[in-house]
């Protein structure tokens, strides 16, 4: 990467693979669970995170010097919240549509402990071209995550990718189904999304037996 | 050394200060964009109740509302009366579409309180269609709808939508695999209101019995379905006697 030094370029690289939001740091587990039912809400999702993220720990990155210790998880918490809220206000003015689809994830925006661990772990301490790298990079992690996750319980659990039959139509009885194929509806239901989450835990520390704690 | 930012008196000044300048930046937002916002809501409401009664741009399986640069033409021309029902009083109101619901059904909690029912009467290819916006709760937060019906009571489309219900599986409530099981479900049975049931494990799922008032649920959303039965029940139960009335 020529526009980034090595050091740079880790802070977008380690949180996709070895550091990643999900699978190592355990962060924001709970909207992996919550909105992977779809491939499409997991996209969103993750676009909607890298905006927050990316502009929120450049902001708090400005703003580390003066923010006092004491409070800096309530002044964290302002910061997201009102960019959240604006950007939603400005979407509802002029970008209705769009809106109606974001707004159920407005809420989980806010409390996603990305966001605040991000903060609180790196934009609290560094500057704001670095924070804004972090944010990118840890945004990345978590939606490749969502992805995978999403792309599996779709096509598991509703024969859908995007909303697309893939498989054929399950009550018509095309495609696989004619075989006798049925969907999984238990991969729509949030347990099913840990156990991906799981699973792909299990295939990351396998390969790089590094990443295994030892207790 | 103490260092400056650990003060309990700067700690003060300057959560006074995040307060005034988060909350007043906030506050202009809203109220710059307010009108654009409720602009958007009344175009929203229009071309939901169009599409109940069928006036929609769908194709094949895909989902989408007339264009909004003619809504405001396409309303007026479809919806030929707009009624408010309050008791046996029926009047004529050209607003009668934004009524706020929510607004109603709390007034409507205190017994004296006549509650305000809206109902839009649609023409289109020579078939009437009474549509009635309905309100009620999801798992998250509110869910609403508007259901178009013939004289008899049997639905003709519906639309239905969400605040927060869960993506991909209480959100599904504002898709038409769920929406158009609606479409020929009686809302009576043998001269008697019984609603529609969002129904787990019905022996229908191609949903070809339409007189059973159930319909097949979504897997994953029993509350957000169970919300959306009881709001069709409830809330339409109310326009029970305005279509008695009619057949005499």
């Amino acid at each position: 990467m020529g526009l980034l030094t090595k050091k740079d370029a880790a802070l977008i690289k380690d949180p996709l693979f070895d550091n990643n939001p999900i699978t190592i740091q355990v962060l924001g587990i709970c909207s992996a669970l919550a909105i992977t039912a779809e491939l499409e809400a997991a996209i969103v999702m993750s676009i909607s995170v890298l905006f927050v993220l990316g502009i929120g720990n450049v902001v708090i990155s400005l703003m580390r010097n003066i923010i006092p210790s004491k409070i800096r998880i309530i002044v964290q918490l302002v910061v997201v919240a009102a960019l959240v809220i604006i950007v939603d206000l400005v979407l509802k003015a002029f970008a209705y549509e769009l809106s109606k689809t974001l707004s159920v994830f407005v809420g989980l925006i806010i409390t996603n402990c990305i966001i605040m661990g991000r903060f609180e772990a790196f934009a609290l301490a560094n500057g704001p071209w670095r924070s804004f790298l972090d944010g990118i990079g840890n945004s990345l992690g978590y939606g490749i995550i969502l992805i995978i996750v999403g792309f599996f319980r779709e096509l598991l659990g509703s024969g859908t990718l995007l909303g697309i039959q893939v498989l054929g139509d399950s009550i018509e009885k095309t495609g696989v189904y004619a075989y006798g194929y049925e969907n999984n509806g238990f991969m729509l239901l949030a347990p099913m999304a840990l156990i991906v989450v799981g699973i792909i835990i299990w295939v990351q520390r396998s390969r790089n037996t590094v990443l295994i704690e030892d207790h | 050394m103490e260092k400056r930012t650990d003060k309990n008196l700067y700690t003060i000044l300057f959560a006074i200060g995040m307060v005034i300048i988060v909350g007043s930046l906030l506050a202009f937002a809203s109220a710059g964009l307010k009108e654009r916002i409720e602009e958007n809501k009344r175009i929203e409401k229009q071309l939901n109740i169009l599409y109940a009664m069928g006036v929609n741009e769908n194709e094949g399986s895909s989902m989408s509302f007339v264009s909004k640069d003619i809504v405001a033409d396409e309303f007026s021309k479809y919806i030929t009366k707009q009624l408010v029902i309050q008791g046996d009083n029926v009047t004529e109101n050209t607003n009668a579409y934004l009524i706020n619901i929510k607004k109603e059904q709390s007034a409507a909690k205190d017994d004296s309180y006549k509650r305000q029912l809206p109902l839009f009467i649609g023409e289109k290819d020579g078939e009437t269609f009474y549509i009635a916006p309905i309100r009620g709760k999801g798992l998250w937060d509110a869910i609403w709808g508007f259901v178009a019906m013939d004289d008899k009571m049997v639905v003709q489309g519906v639309f239905f939508d969400h605040k927060g219900e869960t993506a991909g599986l209480g959100s599904n409530i504002n898709q038409r695999f769920f929406m158009d099981d609606f479409i020929g479900e009686h809302l009576l049975s043998n001269g008697a209101f019984k609603g529609i049931k969002v129904a787990k494990g019905n022996a229908d799922p191609k949903n070809l019995d339409k007189t059973d008032n159930e319909v097949d649920a979504l897997a994953g959303a029993t509350i957000t379905g169970d919300g959306v039965s009881a709001m069709v029940k409830s809330e339409l139960k109310l326009y029970l006697p305005y279509f008695k009335n009619l057949k005499k």
